[in-house]
């Protein structure tokens, strides 16, 4: 069928199935948006920032599991747009922007808006293409898709050229791909995984270390099998929330630099640790040498570069952790359970003696117990997505995430300015479900424009500012580290929230009670408007425990116990 | 890894022929902090790929993330990494005339070289060895007062 290079770009987004895409036109792409004006096979939402656009695409892309789609112009509207492909890499987030990019004779002259876009993108792209003629358009869009959501997921860009975008050619999107030279490796080694099984019936003090790789590989109901199974207690990343769900009594929570005190004993003292999509990283494991210092490593993960990459593994299995998992929980039919009593008993006394806790208070809102509070009266059927800081780090530890893709982050590449449009991205996804990005009031500034977003397409988003007028998790560092030299970090000069909501078609509130905030958030979740939830709280609490940089993990700062009510 | 010794790894990458491929395998090595020491590419005659040499240094498990990156890159085919290398190296070598040219010539057929083009004021000598030959050969070449030495950088194939 003949057709213009930018009706094949819009023909290939409906052959994969892409209900929504995400942009902000411009002179490179508006061919593109020409053909987007004429077609009803997707909807296309207008974001106000490119940077918005593409966490969007990424926050429909972790909420559904579904490839994201983003479209962007050549030049400044490519460059915003970076910020999002790398927080999309830093997470493996299975995406497809596609760009502008000036016309083939121009390329290499400095044109207007014209930018390196493949040369940009390389370090932060699971792979990108500058699309030279017409005829691998249909191809490159094939197999954009495709290493996009196969294998270890991640971003793909495809720059594409104005002339092309205009030429008309023949049309067949492809029915497969076939690329030589890429071959993802999905089936574990069968003799690795029954070593495993064997090394799992001889440990003693085994643990499950949870990734992101069990959410994105759709595993957790097979994880929560092997644990149910074998009585196998397991802690979770930043990354895997709600992968075992929080009432799971085999879930002891989440490790790392702000885990709690089992999980991290945890760690310290596990004689096998069970890796499962997980990939070492260092706000996980802190100082390298003392992390799991007793134990044998099995590793499960799609990505081999991951393996041995920081710490030495002694049974590597590369591969699909559904797929792996599938073939090894029958190994494990004759697993003697008893043999962990003795290590569960202990990891509950850990637990007892320092669970995950704070000092609530009656005269301000404690920021934790306004993350409590919503899982309180919303719960499971709530999707949460959250900013980069302190509310990120109280969100992962107090609220009772019950299932994978509940909890939306960035936490590879840590991207302030991420929440508000990921959850657009989610709320797009899921129309039925309350969606509420937990935020701070530094944060929440970085993509406000997505205020007017949201207004327009009646995306109801729910953002609940903890408001400490802080730039809090560098303040927090600051107080410890740097003799409370609060540089910069003051953010008591602030906009009227409330007010800068409704300026932009929305709801704004102005919280300081308890009271206030339920009544607040019941009025929010009635409401189909966009809103800001603008919470005082307390301005100096810190996110506990901690452990210091490049600290061992079981060297913990723990909260306090002495005053006030204990929760 | 910072504790382990160095060693010099020939790798060889086959790569689909594709604009922008070597930026892609050297970018990884920038970005992530490897030492690239001599480079390599030519097309695979009656094929849709090249052949990437590269000479680099590390422990044993810098070489293994370097491997093991190398191979998350979409158009790399292949990579070949283990010591079990034939390794040729080629240079070229410009001297004064006025130098001992009998002594030049010998000392280039030592080394599987010998002089390749004799201009007004210059001869210009070719050698290809193994890699640790030419290091000597550029040695003894200094007598000579070498005014330009231009090294081709090492192929290598497996055994």
């Amino acid at each position: 069928m003949q057709m213009s290079g930018a009706q094949m770009v819009c023909e290939a987004i409906i052959a994969e199935g892409v209900k929504t895409v995400f942009g902000y036109p411009g002179g490179a792409i508006m061919h593109v948006y020409d053909e987007i004006y004429k077609q009803n096979g997707f909807e296309h939402i207008l974001n106000r920032h490119e940077q918005a656009a593409v966490h969007a695409a990424d926050g429909y892309a972790r909420a559904t599991g579904e490839v994201g789609v983003a479209m962007v112009t050549s030049g400044p509207g490519f460059t915003n747009a970076v910020t999002g492909l790398a927080t999309a890499y830093m997470d493996s987030i299975p995406m497809v922007v596609i760009s502008g990019q000036v016309p083939l004779s121009l390329i290499g002259t400095d044109g207007f808006q014209e930018i390196d876009a493949v040369g940009i993108s390389r370090p932060c792209t699971k792979h990108n293409f500058l699309v030279r003629t017409l005829e691998e358009l249909p191809r490159v869009l094939k197999e954009a898709f495709y290493i996009a959501r196969s294998g270890r997921p991640g971003p793909v860009l495809v720059d594409i050229p104005k002339d092309i975008t205009v030429d008309i050619g023949d049309f067949a999107y492809p029915d497969s791909v076939d690329i030589p030279s890429y071959k993802p490796t999905y089936k574990g080694n069968k003799r690795q995984i029954e070593k495993a099984v064997e090394a799992i019936k001889s440990a003693k003090k085994p643990l499950l270390y949870l990734g992101g790789g069990v959410v994105l590989s759709n595993a957790a109901d097979l994880v929560r099998e092997l644990a149910e199974k074998t009585q196998i207690p397991a802690v979770e990343t930043l990354m895997a929330r709600g992968v075992m769900g929080a009432k799971n009594p085999l879930l002891l929570g989440m490790l790392g630099m702000h885990g709690n005190y089992a999980s991290n004993m945890a760690m310290s003292e596990t004689d096998l640790v069970i890796s499962l999509g997980a990939r070492f990283d260092d706000r996980v494991t802190g100082k390298l040498s003392e992390f799991a210092k007793y134990a044998d490593i099995i590793h499960v993960d799609i990505d081999a570069a991951n393996i041995g990459k920081l710490v030495d593994v002694d049974y590597p299995i590369v591969g699909d952790v559904t797929q792996v998992l599938e073939k090894m929980i029958p190994l494990l039919d004759d697993v003697d359970t008893d043999r962990y009593n003795a290590w569960r008993e202990i990891l509950k006394r850990y637990d007892v003696l320092h669970p995950q806790s704070y000092v609530d208070s009656d005269e301000v809102i404690k920021p934790q117990w306004a993350i409590e509070r919503i899982g309180t009266l919303i719960g499971e059927d709530a999707i949460i997505t959250s900013d980069v800081g302190q509310h990120q780090m109280w969100a992962a530890q107090h609220y009772p995430f019950d299932r994978p893709r509940q909890w939306i982050n960035s936490g590879g590449l840590g991207t302030m300015g991420f929440g508000f449009p990921a959850a657009i991205g989610a709320k797009r996804a899921y129309p039925e479900k309350t969606v509420i990005n937990i935020t701070g009031d530094g944060s929440i500034l970085m993509n406000m424009q997505e205020l007017v977003t949201a207004a327009e397409y009646k995306i109801p988003v729910i953002n609940v500012i903890l408001n400490n007028h802080f730039l809090g998790m560098v303040r927090q560092w600051q107080t410890f580290f740097y003799e409370k030299r609060y540089s910069e970090t003051d953010l008591s000069f602030q906009p009227n929230f409330k007010a800068l909501a409704e300026a932009c078609g929305g709801i704004g509130y102005d919280v300081t009670t308890k009271a206030e905030f339920d009544a607040a958030l019941e009025d929010a979740i009635k409401q189909d408007k966009v809103c800001f939830m603008n919470v005082q709280t307390n301005r100096f609490e810190d996110v506990l425990p901690m452990v210091p940089s490049g600290g061992a993990l079981f060297n913990m700062m723990l909260p306090q116990k002495t005053e006030g009510e204990e929760k | 890894m910072a504790h382990s010794t160095n060693e010099r790894r020939v790798i060889s990458v086959v790569v689909m022929n594709e604009s922008s491929v070597l930026a892609r395998v050297t970018a990884l090595f920038a970005g992530r902090g490897y030492n690239i020491e001599s480079l390599t590419v030519a097309p695979i005659p009656n094929s849709e790929m090249s052949h990437i040499t590269i000479a680099t240094n590390g422990s044993t498990k810098v070489m293994e993330q370097i491997t093991k990156q190398l191979h998350k890159l979409i158009p790399v085919y292949k990579v070949i990494e283990h010591e079990e290398m034939v390794e040729k190296e080629m240079v070229l070598v410009k001297f004064p005339i006025a130098e001992n040219l009998s002594d030049i010539a010998a000392l280039c057929s030592t080394y599987n070289g010998g002089i390749v083009n004799v201009g007004k004021e210059m001869v210009i000598a070719q050698v290809a060895d193994e890699p640790k030959r030419i290091k000597h050969f550029i040695e003894a070449a200094e007598r000579y007062n070498p005014t330009e030495i231009v090294r081709g950088g090492v192929v290598a194939i497996e055994r």
